[in-house]
């Protein structure tokens, strides 16, 4: 390890809403500070380099991977993660879309999954599955066969926009 | 009394029926509990050196820079831990022959793979392990390699393990009939060799222990991220010496399994023996360069087979010589011959033939161990069958559904025993062929076929016909002497507030383990899906039984739940009639009510029945009995395992520019006895078709010839993602096995087992016209282009 990597940043972030001031390990992955320091453990590290998925996260508004960012990154910033956006229901219809579904099996992939499907979702309309299989791609599920979530998202699409809500 | 499943309007009839999962709303909303998740008080982490060649004499180690890293606690090489950990050798006594070596948590004097832990670095940070383990410094002494299975028993490649005198594992050659007789008179012989590359499970959550050493108690708890948590506790017990009665395993929430979790891993042992000296928990979790070089392979299989049909395209033979190497060591406890041995029992499972020869040789090389994986077996066995009976039916000009149909077992013949001394109760193979035909139209998709080539596109249709094992009795494990329950067990009770418990010895691992199991309970006890909570995954709470695997939850976890459940309602209605004054066979339990079961009118809730026995036993007649708990066992006796068939089509364009493959859409048909949860089951068979999809055209682990793994990375090892994954429609025929009251076979396997020889069929179905034909898996564009001659060098 380096000098470089043992040092500390001092940060200040919005997280799930509420304020977060911190000193970091300059190395320190915004997934493991999310997991160690805060107890935010919905969003999970699986490949730690930024192929698979598992720790999506939401900051400032984009699903990002969070084994691909550096807390000391995060400066500044508005991060959710699953907690926070169960807290504020902001994507109730899309988890009550998945447990229909069953489009979850260990949970895993989960709550990267819902970030980043909302991504999709929030950009309104409704996408065909072949988008929505795109928008997915690097969320992996080792689980389901991809089927069920695709129906999942498309389910919530096609019901914010008779809601008009998208 | 029975239950009458084929009456949808009967009293809580959930059995059957798409009921929510009830684990599934934590887990959407990040509310899981996975080993990683959990931190204990003084807890630290270990992280290992691992070995970087395949093979090689371990020298001196020097610990020096590793220790002086702030964090590290303490550091075990192989000797440290072979003083208070016995080793283990993955043999089965009814598996003749096999042999393996002593293998150590840490290795001792010679590393055998590349991955192989070598050095244990405790710290209180995962971070500062990591770093010290980096710093590690170990002198190795390559050794030769073994890498290349087919020249593994030469005279002149080098034994990997001297004592066992050769490199040879295990061997079984199966003969049935006079195959060469057969084959020398047939109408039509066609010979093909085939090839499924290496896989690993690549579970999202990598494998994951904490194991937590109490001396005070003297109990050692580990949570672990297992399908088997009875089978941890008699190793962790046996290997470092803790009574049984002392280990308790939890295993709670655990993201995906696939058969990757029920093994017993060195690095594991290590770390509960670390627990063990240190008396601290200890936390390991692989990071992903770790679990593709340790996590279990599997399929790594290489096959010269061939078949023999008379004109009518009956079958006549078939004659399959597998090999498969399976890494230095056989893997504890269920041993690597399992996979080969499958091979040589599931080859030509389908069809009613009567000369069958099968051997498969086992070799040790220098790689990861193999073991069971998603499907044991069963894509290398589906694959090599359905292969040759396309060319067969290509040779003799006949259809591919055709040629099925004109060999598969007639729905009336069961039982029968196969060619390969498998017994099956009852299969339903045509009906699931008419009932895919049906399905896909495949009249239509030959037409659209015939009218795509036309514009100058190469699209395949392919059949796969399967047989799958499920509910293995002891005659998989025990009867080898592995401490392996094929008996499951449930506990079902009833709180005062009228609520249920049961209490499980299967596991979850996301498939729907606890939602099944609370149907079956609710059903059987007379209450609400929503009232019964459901306990997996503790050895210290739930009653003894084997865990998740060979899709045994539902046709034994499932057959105990139910047996347990109405014994229960058998006790509450005992009690009930005597605070009605009525007569228990008159009663019934609807809904959590207690009913006349005739009128269905409310006599009673069960809260009140609760209330009375737990608070006011005092009002009950002295010597009524009043347990209102039941626990029931459950074993299979008839069979040595439950079968399930079914069959797959793939639908798929070849781009023979490219070598890209399209999958355009899969349809699965399967029998898995009585069907539970629909859309559990459902959604089983499309993740397990997408992992043999996944098989069929993307994964392949690949080494060096010096042992050396050159893609230990997501992004090196491809898996299926949603962008190239078709839609499939899935589609069910009922054969409940007899065994059991529910009926229920089995269905975690079946997508896996069937999907690559969908794949296989359909490529070579599309590139037949250009004579073509791919047998080695995965169906890269690669190969495709060389098969299509376009690509050369
Ligand atoms: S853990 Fe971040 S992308 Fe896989
Ligand atoms: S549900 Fe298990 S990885 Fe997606």
């Amino acid at each position: 390890m380096t000098e470089l990597f043992r040092d500390k940043v001092d940060v200040s972030m919005t997280v799930n809403g509420e304020p977060v001031e911190a000193r970091v390990p300059a190395g320190q992955h915004m997934i493991d500070f999310l997991r160690l320091e805060l107890g935010l453990t919905g969003a999970h590290a699986s490949c730690e380099h930024g192929v698979c998925g598992a720790c999506t996260i939401r900051v400032d508004g984009d699903a990002v991977r969070g084994c691909l960012m550096l807390a000391a990154q995060a400066d500044g910033a508005k991060v959710w993660t699953v907690e926070g956006l169960t807290d504020t229901s902001a994507i109730s219809d899309l988890q009550d879309a998945f447990v229909e579904r069953n489009a979850l099996q260990c949970g895993f992939c989960t709550p990267g999954m819902l970030v980043a499907a909302d991504e999709l979702l929030s950009r309104g309309g409704v996408p065909s599955r072949a988008e929505i299989r795109e928008h997915l791609s690097g969320n992996y599920c080792r689980c389901t066969g991809y089927e069920a979530i695709i129906d999942a998202v498309e389910s919530v699409a096609k019901g914010r926009a008779v809601k008009g809500t998208t | 009394m029975t239950i009458p499943f084929n009456n949808p309007d009967r009293p809580n009839s959930y059995i059957g029926k798409t009921v929510p999962r009830p684990n599934a709303t934590k887990l959407v909303q990040g509310r899981g509990r996975y080993v990683d998740d959990i931190v204990l008080p003084r807890m630290l982490h270990v992280a290992f050196s691992r070995s970087p060649v395949a093979h090689a004499k371990i020298g001196t180690i020097d610990l020096d820079e590793a220790k002086a890293v702030k964090g590290v606690v303490r550091i075990f090489t192989g000797a440290d831990l072979a003083e208070v950990c016995t080793p283990w050798v993955a043999v089965l006594a009814h598996l003749k022959g096999l042999k393996s070596p002593p293998e150590h948590p840490l290795a001792v004097d010679r590393a055998c793979w590349v991955g192989e832990p070598v050095v244990a670095v405790v710290a209180t940070t995962r971070a500062a392990a990591e770093d010290a383990a980096s710093l590690v410094v170990v002198d190795y002494e390559e050794l030769p390699a073994v890498t290349n299975t087919m020249t593994a028993l030469d005279k002149d490649t080098p034994v990997i393990h001297p004592e066992l005198g050769d490199n040879l594992a295990f061997r079984r050659l199966h003969e049935e009939g006079d195959v060469d007789a057969a084959f020398a008179n047939a109408h039509k012989v066609v010979f093909a060799s085939f090839r499924t590359a290496r896989h690993t499970g690549v579970t999202l959550e990598p494998r994951s222990i904490l194991v937590d050493w109490n001396p005070a108690e003297g109990q050692m708890t580990a949570y672990h991220a297992t399908q088997a948590p009875h089978m941890m506790q008699t190793v962790f017990a046996k290997h470092l010496d803790i009574p049984e009665s002392r280990v308790r395993v939890i295993c709670g929430d655990v993201g995906g399994s696939y058969g990757i979790k029920v093994h017993v891993y060195p690095d594991e042992v290590a770390t509960a023996a670390i627990a063990k000296v240190l008396g601290r928990p200890i936390k390991f979790i692989a990071d992903r360069l770790e679990s593709f070089s340790t996590d279990i392979h599997a399929r790594d299989h290489e096959i010269e087979a061939k078949i023999a049909v008379d004109a009518d395209g009956k079958i006549l033979a078939i004659d399959v010589d597998d090999w498969t190497g399976i890494g230095p060591y056989s893997v504890y406890p269920r041993t690597s011959a399992i996979e080969g041995n499958q091979v040589v029992n599931l080859c030509g499972g389908p069809y009613d033939f009567a000369n069958y020869r099968a051997q498969t040789t086992v070799v040790f090389q220098n790689k990861t161990p193999t073991c069971q994986y998603r499907a044991v077996g069963h894509p290398i066995a589906v694959a090599i069958t359905e292969g040759l009976v396309d060319m067969a039916a290509a040779a003799i000009g006949m259809d591919p559904v055709e040629i099925r149909r004109r060999n598969m077992y007639p729905d009336d013949a069961y039982p029968v025993t196969s060619p390969a001394k498998m017994k099956f109760e009852g299969l339903s193979h045509h009906a699931s062929m008419d009932k895919l035909m049906e399905m896909m139209d495949y009249d239509a998709l030959r037409a659209d076929q015939a009218e795509a080539r036309k514009r100058g596109k190469y699209r395949g249709i392919g059949i796969a016909s399967f047989i799958e094992l499920t509910n293995p009795s002891p005659f998989m494990y025990g009867i080898g002497g592995a401490r392996i329950s094929a008996q499951d067990g449930c506990t079902v009770r009833m709180d005062p507030d009228g609520s249920v418990v049961a209490l499980s010895g299967v596991t979850e691992q996301g498939q729907g383990t606890e939602a099944m199991l609370s149907q079956v309970v609710a059903e059987g006890v007379g209450v609400l899906p929503s009232q019964v909570r459901v306990i997996t995954g503790d050895t210290q709470v739930t009653p003894y039984g084997g865990g998740t695997w060979a899709s045994r939850g539902a046709g034994i976890g499932g057959e105990a739940a139910l047996q347990a459940a109405r014994a229960l309602r058998g006790s509450i209605l005992e009690v009930a009639a005597a605070m009605l004054q009525a007569d228990a066979g008159q009663l019934d339990i609807r809904n959590g009510q207690i009913v006349d079961a005739d009128s269905g009118e409310e006599r009673m809730p069960l809260e009140e029945l609760g209330r009375i026995v737990y608070f006011r036993g005092d009002t009950l007649p002295k010597d009524l009995p009043r347990e209102l708990v039941q626990t029931r066992h459950f074993i299979t006796m008839e069979y040595p395992f439950a079968f399930t068939n079914g069959v797959q089509a793939s639908y798929l364009e070849v781009d023979t520019d490219t070598g890209v493959v399209t999958l355009l859409k899969h349809w699965c048909v399967e029998d898995c006895g009585r069907v539970i949860n629909p859309q559990l089951v459902d959604e089983q068979v499309r993740g397990g078709i997408v992992q043999g999809l996944g098989g069929a055209l993307y994964e392949e682990i690949h080494y060096d010839e010096d042992g050396q793994l050159l893609n230990g990375s997501m992004a090196d090892y491809l898996v299926p993602m949603a962008a190239e994954m078709p839609d499939m429609v899935v589609g069910h025929v009922e054969t409940p096995t007899k065994e059991s009251e529910l009926g229920a076979k089995g269905a975690g396997e079946a997508g896996t087992a069937g999907a690559p020889a969908a794949v296989m069929n359909a490529i070579n179905d599309a590139l037949r016209p250009l004579g073509a034909q791919m047998t080695e898996m995965p169906f890269t564009p690669e190969r495709i282009l060389r098969a299509l001659g376009k690509l050369q060098d």
